[in-house]
């Protein structure tokens, strides 16, 4: 018997399937949506932007900047 | 075999299923009250975005659906014994011990690991204190031990409001404390005048309950003594800074209605109860019902009087 690329368990499991999908998306947004909160929260931009993974020779304090 | 359909014929558990594992109907009160703790609670000058808010309310609701399921997959025999729970999820079949299981860990995991990084440890740490007491302490331990189990096991359902309250705040002030009292102390007098008039198969599943093991005339004496003990700390928390005039009125007001409730079970015999069918009883747990969300609303509302600049003291 050939083997149907629809078998009826995909139409049987596709409440479920949606399901997951949809708290799958909505997790994304929770993660996506926190850490917007939590960026903006920091208020002063520089505070993140040492955390970027680029050189930024503006950040480091000048050499004999207290002498 | 050359078609595989052909061993294939269970039943699929679909959504709807694994919902009703988490207790939805238990979920809505512990989401209105964590609320009301969150809401009621002082916020500090940096503020506090309501994103973060509506996430630790949704980590609390799924911290509570997933105690839900391990109850659910623990108590799998009790409730097929029982006509009211017989219908539930894992004792009728539809999902699985093994799922509920997983399920129930998953989502504790998930939900006290997501407020964690949400707000803050304590809060997190109270959710998983709320998990473990409802699953382990509780439905492991003393569900089946003891006929004061709805007594200490009703701590489970007096957290959320405190948890509410330290996702906000960062930690435990003497308002969290008396809201959890609040529905710590409420919880028995409310259970028992629904077990005075519902006939219940507890016995049948082995689960002692106190109108069972100790019969229905010292259920009537716990109901007053619980009744007496709610009284002080329902009015104490309106004298803290989230209470005020309104809530101290409406406080009075419902624990008068409540008070004469459990006196006027107090007073009554079994011939009693044959005769109007449970009336006053029956008539307890509704006022027990409006009790609660009485309270809880008034603070809502005592919080929104003080934003304006017209509630507290």
């Amino acid at each position: 018997m050939a083997i149907h690329v629809e078998h009826e368990i995909h139409e049987r499991r596709k409440g479920r399937n949606y399901g997951v999908g949809l708290l799958l998306i909505g997790f994304i947004v929770i993660v996506f949506g926190l850490t917007v909160v939590k960026v903006i929260q920091l208020g002063d931009a520089a505070k993140f932007e040492k955390f970027d993974h680029v050189a930024r020779p503006q950040i480091i304090p000048e050499e004999g900047a207290g002498e | 075999m050359s078609d595989i359909s052909a061993t294939d014929t269970t039943y699929e558990a679909n959504m709807g299923d694994y919902f009703a594992l988490l207790k939805p109907r238990v979920m809505s009160l512990v989401v209105f009250t964590a609320l009301v703790g969150l809401l009621v609670a002082p916020v500090s000058d940096q503020g506090f975005h309501p994103f973060i808010g509506f996430v630790a309310i949704l980590c609390i609701a799924v911290g509570a659906g997933a105690s839900g399921a391990l109850n659910m997959w623990w108590d799998a025999d009790i409730d097929a014994r029982m006509k009211r729970t017989a219908g539930r999820p894992v004792p009728s079949g539809r999902v699985q011990p093994g799922e509920a299981l997983g399920i129930g860990l998953a989502l504790s995991g998930f939900s006290i690991v997501l407020l964690a990084l949400a707000t803050n440890l304590l809060a997190a740490f109270l959710l998983a204190f709320t998990i473990f007491f409802y699953a382990v302490i509780y439905s492991m331990w003393l569900k089946r031990a003891t006929p004061q189990n709805i007594v200490i096991g009703g701590a489970a359902g007096a957290f959320p409001p405190m948890i509410g309250w330290a996702v906000v705040t960062g930690g435990v002030g003497i308002e969290s404390v008396l809201m959890f009292m609040l529905i710590f102390m409420w919880t028995p007098p409310h259970f028992w005048a629904l077990a005075l008039f519902v006939k219940s198969d507890y016995g049948n599943a082995g689960v002692p309950m106190l109108t069972e093991t100790h019969g229905r005339d010292a259920t009537r004496r716990h109901i007053i003594i619980y009744t007496l003990l709610l009284v002080p700390v329902a009015i104490g928390l309106g004298f803290t800074s989230i209470g005020g005039p309104f809530y101290l009125t409406v406080a009075v007001f419902m624990n008068a209605w409540f008070l004469k409730g459990a006196y006027d079970i107090w007073k009554r015999t079994d011939a009693d109860c044959d005769a109007d069918k449970h009336k006053v009883e029956i008539g307890v747990f509704k006022v027990s019902l409006y009790y609660l969300f009485a309270h809880f609303c008034a603070l809502l509302v005592e919080a929104a009087l003080r934003v304006s600049g017209l509630g507290g003291w």
